[in-house]
């Protein structure tokens, strides 16, 4: 799309008789995208190969102990057992679901949490100076050990997982939104003022925007934590889901079953990362353009 | 008749964050008539902008008095407009959000404000540039819409702080002429800030000289060029280049004391 509009560009400015070798630059270039991402998805596919294929050989080879370490086509029959037939605890998308509802709920409820005292105490020095030490000391706490707390408190249903996945989410988002609040441009808040606005719509037209690139950013990391927010809390007990699943292959010493509950949450995570990445496009539609290699 | 801004006696002190006290401007007295356009000019860092701060209610004075349309200044007062040196216009809005902004927090209606800021966006040169985001545009237009932005709200008082220093030398002083079309169908009071003595006289009826810092007014000089003028040619008249050498010789001094002091404090 940026060769595209290089290329308008370039035709504007060099006249009719140097289109030529414009187009040509263009047709270059593209040539040029399309095999750098060829070999880009090919030494992808290579990489898995060679783990995978290293691990299968590693394993029919004697090298690595199968009992521990199972090895890809018994996870990928595992699987496939699973889509198929079921898993012990019920049909696999039942699991996926639960999880994705844990999930789901904790990163949505620990981030709108984490946004709006984040909000509040990046507006209010003297609110930040009282809470300061509380929340430096409540984030020094390994917060997955709540999820124990959760367990007893909320039971084993839904909430206690929904708890534990948006405490961890919330101070991540916490912390970016308060960092994003307090950086925001002097200029602006003095501009918007003299324009009138009060401090309703400052906190509510500059503050906030302002702050979104930095809590955005914090949701891609804080995705990750949620899913593990909600494993955890299975494993602290719970009737379904794919921490319970784990936990349940874990206890029959089914090393497949192990990874093969890893590769379905590695799965959702990327799925989730790409939403949030779309979601971020679309809310800082107003930031240009980054160069696509800087992302991962 | 009453003075449309009066500074009377005025210090500003901040405290500098090494725990110090420094004096931005001391003891400064000026007054800007209605419909006047006032340029400020002086040497970097004697004061300039804190003068436009006072009068904008950002930071209130630490002694004397400021009175804006006839009431001392408490917060900001109704009928300022204020175009800030660097770039202020709101980045996640669009130039047509971004002008219809303050209609919208003075309480007007979406669709009215939109109607509005369309038509002052055509009248800053802007139309069909309506959905761009800020970084979509060059330096100019970004300062186009500031300007627009600035006088939807119909000021009474603008305050421009070295709006267009950024931008070369072409776009500049087309932007003078349009801000000069522009006012002239106001009836706003204008204080132009700038460390341009031939942007101060080109533009403005009066022009203040302040010293180095602590900042006051060492003079001022009424600018008698007529009107309406051409920028580009207006410093080719013999009145220019006459008052342009008289304020020039206030100026240079002061110019060169900032700059000793500057070295000085460099070597030290």
């Amino acid at each position: 799309m940026s060769a595209r509009r290089t290329a308008a560009r370039l035709s504007t400015v060099v006249g009719p008789q140097a289109q030529r070798p414009a187009v040509d630059l263009v047709s270059r270039r593209r040539a040029e995208a399309r095999r750098r991402l060829l070999t880009i998805q090919g030494l992808r596919l290579l990489v898995a190969v060679v783990i995978l294929g290293g691990w299968e050989l590693g394993v029919r080879a004697g090298v690595i102990d199968k009992f521990f370490w199972s090895q890809p086509s018994e996870i990928g029959a595992k699987l496939w057992l699973w889509v198929t037939q079921g898993t012990d605890l019920g049909p696999i998308w039942d699991q996926i679901l639960v999880t994705m509802e844990e999930t789901a709920g904790g990163f949505i409820v620990g981030s709108i949490l984490g946004v709006i005292f984040g909000v509040i105490l990046g507006r209010s020095r003297l609110l930040a100076d009282v809470m300061g030490p509380y929340i430096k000391a409540a984030n020094a706490i390994p917060r997955v050990v709540v999820g124990a707390l959760f367990a007893i408190s909320l039971g084993l249903d839904i909430k206690a997982k929904i708890a534990t996945a948006a405490i961890l989410v919330f101070f991540v988002v916490f912390f970016n939104a308060f960092q994003g609040v307090r950086e925001v441009d002097r200029n602006l808040i003095a501009n918007a003022r003299i324009l009138g606005a009060r401090d309703r719509q400052l906190t509510t037209e500059i503050i906030i925007p302002s702050a979104l690139s930095w809590i955005i950013a914090s949701l891609h990391t804080s995705f990750g934590l949620a899913l593990v927010g909600a494993v955890v809390g299975e494993l602290f007990g719970a009737t379904q889901g794919l921490g319970e699943l784990i936990y349940a292959a874990k206890n029959n010493f089914d090393a497949a079953g192990v990874f093969a509950g890893m590769a379905l949450l590695a799965a959702i995570a990327l799925v989730a990362e790409a939403l949030i990445t779309a979601l971020e496009d679309r809310l800082i539609r107003w930031r240009p353009p980054v160069a696509t290699e800087t992302r991962i | 008749m009453q003075p449309t801004i009066e500074l009377r006696g005025v210090t500003k002190r901040f405290l500098t964050p090494s725990g110090g006290v420094y004096t931005a401007l001391r003891d400064l007295t000026m007054t800007v008539e209605a419909g006047e356009f006032c340029a400020v000019v002086g040497p970097t860092g004697c004061g300039k902008s804190t003068t436009l701060a006072l009068i904008s209610g950002l930071e209130p004075p630490s002694e004397g008095r400021v009175d804006v349309l006839g009431k001392p200044v408490k917060g900001i007062p109704d009928g300022i407009g204020y175009m800030f040196q660097t770039d202020a216009v709101f980045p996640w809005k669009t130039v047509l959000e971004n002008v219809a902004a303050g209609p919208r927090y003075r309480g007007s209606s979406a669709r009215d404000a939109r109607d509005k800021a369309r038509d002052w966006i055509s009248r800053v040169g802007l139309a069909g540039f309506e959905d761009r985001f800020p970084y979509q545009l060059s330096g100019g237009m970004r300062k186009r819409v500031a300007l627009a932005q600035c006088l939807i709200n119909e000021p009474r008082i603008l305050l421009m702080d070295e709006p267009f220093s950024a931008l070369d030398v072409q776009t500049r002083s087309l932007m003078e002429n349009e801000l000069l079309g522009l006012w002239a169908a106001s009836s706003a009071s204008v204080v132009f800030v700038t460390h341009d003595l031939e942007e101060a006289i080109s533009l403005s009826d009066r022009v203040f000289v302040i010293t180095a810092g602590p900042g006051t007014v060492k003079s001022n000089y009424k600018v008698h060029l007529p009107r309406p003028r051409n920028v580009a040619e207006i410093r080719f008249q013999p009145h220019f280049i006459e008052i342009y050498e008289e304020i020039w010789k206030d100026l240079k001094d002061e110019v060169l004391v900032s700059y000793e002091r500057q070295k000085n404090s460099g070597a030290a």
